[in-house]
């Protein structure tokens, strides 16, 4: 099994093989943040740029670590400040991208599918970071690296996304990522928050948190949303919180074991307590140590296939 | 001037004709319809083997001129009008200045004559600048020239101003087009609400957006007698509605347009912003009962919604780019694909839908080939394969859902007021 595609653009495009063959060059990757001297020379001469229409912190700076502890050069492009704001296209500024011989574009955009139009019109390397509504594939990556760490494997796991599934990208790529790895998955959230025909996918629905922490091995917990929809009716805050808030409360009451992750930044007190946060259960910083593994494992994938196509 | 068609296979519903016929235009008009015609002709066409039938007429057509040049003129899309087959169009009136007034319409009219390669008649506004709430002076729109109205792009939200204008388009014995949405539903929609709409993130619009609106504006024509003609029907809880108003007896006719027969929201693969259009794509049921009304004679015509948008349009994000796609030079062969050839209906069927209905509904003399009609006929050789390439385009604007596929059904010769207006 090799890697061949010059893009990671989401996990629906992705094949059982193929994500496997990420999360294990992820795993052999992970040793490096421990070293003494945390860089292997697997792209250098490589330029990597973050090109981020949302603002983002994590995601950014972890791309970044991952690039430069593969050697990469790394270029950040706040669009704030670049000439997207004096009205150029998104095509032209990745043209002008590719053009200073950059070799993979990481890419953050409230549009959904913006990647993928990206990736058409490019010969080099779009990786995406997180597109609209739509897919955030590194961040399921690295949800399932850590389930498959903890619990070591995820076939047959019962695995319960809960929250706003409906504005949700990174649920979109949990869901494409988990089922594909045979994994049974319930997305848990008021009947608002979830988004139709998503059943079609071959996940289950539900409204009741208690229920789905009964036989749930793991937990991910996204994030309320509040930012993205304006004109959506979402829950009020509180009333979440009560209805589907992760509390310890709750949680007494599921699997001993229970993984408990969460994409980050937390809103503590709306999707789950402060003890939750930071319990025995949670895995939330262990999730934020593997992104950089698997994104590491993405770049140099992605930059391979493009090289043994030139 | 003269022409004799020879040997074709002449598809005139109007008269009930289908069989191998000649044809002679003299001075514009059709003269004889007959075997065997000898005749002396400046031009002689040989159609054996290939279908001869009325131009088509296509009601629901954005010419862009005036205003928007960039994106289409009266000369470019005529031109690609011709070589579709399409001999005569309704041009929508949401140009840059709207058709909503006397002034504007004579402006409109003085660049048809000037440059229109086929037929161009026009369409009025329903209120004044489209913008729904207050509405233009219909009895001067049909005194200068217009021959329906419609609002299209948007629709009036407002129960009483629509009510007016019926009761005032029948008054002046003028049909009202309606584009049905209701835009409190449709909101920020930009496709069809469902698995495909979650699965790439995008809003969606669901059908109630589009049929409960095609149910207030038939009841309100109904209401006092005036016809109405629903625009593009996209979803199959429209043509329920709209058969079951035929059936009690209301003047009501509509058209869909080929993308909604041939395509669906899963088409949108990878994102294509020429499959972005309003209505949107809808499913594979919705797709079914459009096909089932066109076959049950729910659906009268097949318009283009011909909607041509620049590349600075279309290539960007999905979520900003405009919606619409061109389908002049398209239409007649992705309905023989999918009509013809997948037998929902005979070629005089679609002869119907396509020239003789629309020329009835709109009271225009056009779609048969009666002698001493006009000479508006298409020889088409049905058999023949082509791929839809973006480069022969011919359309200013470029934006077709359908490039690179391969279809089924070449205009050879579009002949209009008995002139050759496209050659293959």
């Amino acid at each position: 099994m090799s890697w061949t595609k010059k893009d990671l653009l989401g996990l629906e495009y992705l094949t059982p093989e193929e994500i496997e063959l990420i999360l294990d060059t992820a795993e052999s990757f992970k040793e490096v943040s421990t070293r003494e001297i945390k860089k292997v020379p697997a792209l250098r001469g490589k330029t990597a740029v973050n090109l981020f229409y949302e603002p983002s912190t994590r995601t950014r700076v972890s791309f970044e670590v991952a690039a430069k502890r593969l050697s990469a050069d790394v270029i950040n492009i706040a669009t704030e400040t670049s000439s997207v704001r004096k009205g150029e296209t998104l095509i032209d500024t990745g043209k002008n991208i590719q053009a200073l011989k950059a070799d993979i574009i990481i890419m953050r955009h409230n549009c959904s599918g913006a990647a993928n139009m990206l990736a058409r019109c490019l010969d080099i390397s779009v990786v995406n970071a997180g597109d609209g509504w739509h897919e955030h594939p590194t961040q399921a990556l690295l949800d399932i690296f850590t389930l498959k760490e903890k619990l070591g494997k995820i076939k047959g796991l019962n695995v319960a996304i809960v929250g706003d599934i409906a504005h949700s990208r990174v649920a979109r790529s949990n869901i494409w990522g988990l089922t594909k790895l045979g994994a049974k998955v319930t997305l848990c959230a008021p009947a608002i928050l979830l988004p139709p025909g998503i059943e079609i996918t071959g996940v289950k629905t539900s409204s009741n948190i208690d229920e789905v922490l009964k036989n749930a091995d793991a937990i991910n917990v996204l994030r309320m949303q509040f930012e993205r929809d304006e004109d959506a009716a979402f829950p009020e805050q509180l009333d979440y919180f009560k209805k589907f808030g992760i509390t310890e409360e709750r949680l007494a009451k599921a699997k001993k074991d229970i993984i408990v992750m969460h994409p980050g930044p937390i809103n503590r007190g709306i999707e789950m307590s402060s003890g939750v946060a930071d319990g025995k259960n949670s895995v939330i910083l262990e999730q934020v140590t593997n992104g950089i593994a698997v994104r590491m494992a993405v770049l140099f994938l992605v930059s391979q296939a493009r090289e043994a196509k030139q | 001037m003269s022409i004799l068609i020879k040997n074709g296979r002449v598809v005139d519903p109007a008269n009930k004709i289908d069989a191998v016929l000649d044809i002679f235009i003299q001075d514009n008009k059709i003269s004889r319809v007959a075997k065997d015609i000898q005749a002396q002709a400046e031009t002689i066409i040989d159609a054996g083997n290939k279908i001869v039938a009325p131009g088509i007429v296509d009601m629901h057509v954005h010419l862009r001129e005036p205003g928007r040049e960039d994106k289409e003129t009266i000369a470019s899309a005529t031109a690609a009008a011709a070589k579709g087959g399409v001999t005569t169009v309704l041009a929508m009136p949401n140009t840059q200045p709207a058709m909503d007034c006397v002034e504007n319409i004579e402006l409109l009219q003085g660049i048809i004559n000037k440059s229109a390669l086929v037929n161009v008649f026009v369409c009025g506004t329903i209120t004044k600048g489209r913008l729904g709430k207050e509405l233009s002076e219909i009895a001067a729109l049909k005194k200068i020239g217009a021959i329906a109205i419609s609002d299209d792009g948007c629709s009036v939200d407002s129960d009483e101003l629509m009510f007016e204008a019926f009761k005032k388009a029948k008054k002046a014995g003028l049909l009202t087009i309606c584009h049905c949405e209701d835009k409190k539903l449709s909101g920020k929609g930009i496709i069809n609400l469902g698995f495909n709409s979650t699965r790439l993130g995008l809003r969606g619009i669901s059908n109630e957006s589009e049929y409960k609106r095609v149910s207030r504006d038939i009841e309100l024509a109904a209401k006092c007698g005036a016809s109405v003609h629903i625009a593009h029907v996209s979803c199959r809880e429209s043509v329920g509605i709209i058969a079951a108003a035929k059936k009690k007896g209301v003047k009501v006719t509509c058209e869909t347009a080929p993308h909604y027969f041939a395509l669906t929201d899963e088409d949108i693969v990878d994102y294509d912003t020429n499959m972005k259009i309003n209505p949107p794509l809808r499913t594979k049921k919705d797709v079914a009962a459009i096909k089932a009304g066109l076959k049950n004679m729910v659906i009268d015509a097949i318009a283009s919604d011909h909607a041509p948008h620049t590349e600075n349009e279309k290539e960007i994000e999905f979520d900003r780019a405009e919606f619409g796609k061109i389908g002049l030079e398209s239409g007649l062969a992705v309905s023989i694909m999918e009509l013809i050839d997948k037998k929902i209906l005979s070629w005089q069927e679609l002869v119907g839908k396509i020239a003789v209905n629309p020329a009835k509904i709109l009271e225009i003399d056009k779609g048969t080939l009666s002698v001493g009609a006009d000479a508006d006929i298409i020889i088409v050789d049905a058999d023949r394969e082509f791929v839809l390439e973006k480069k022969r385009i011919v359309s200013k604007s470029k934006n077709s859902p359908f490039i690179d596929r391969t279809v089924k059904g070449l205009v050879e010769y579009t002949i209009c007021n008995g002139k050759v207006v496209y050659k293959s």
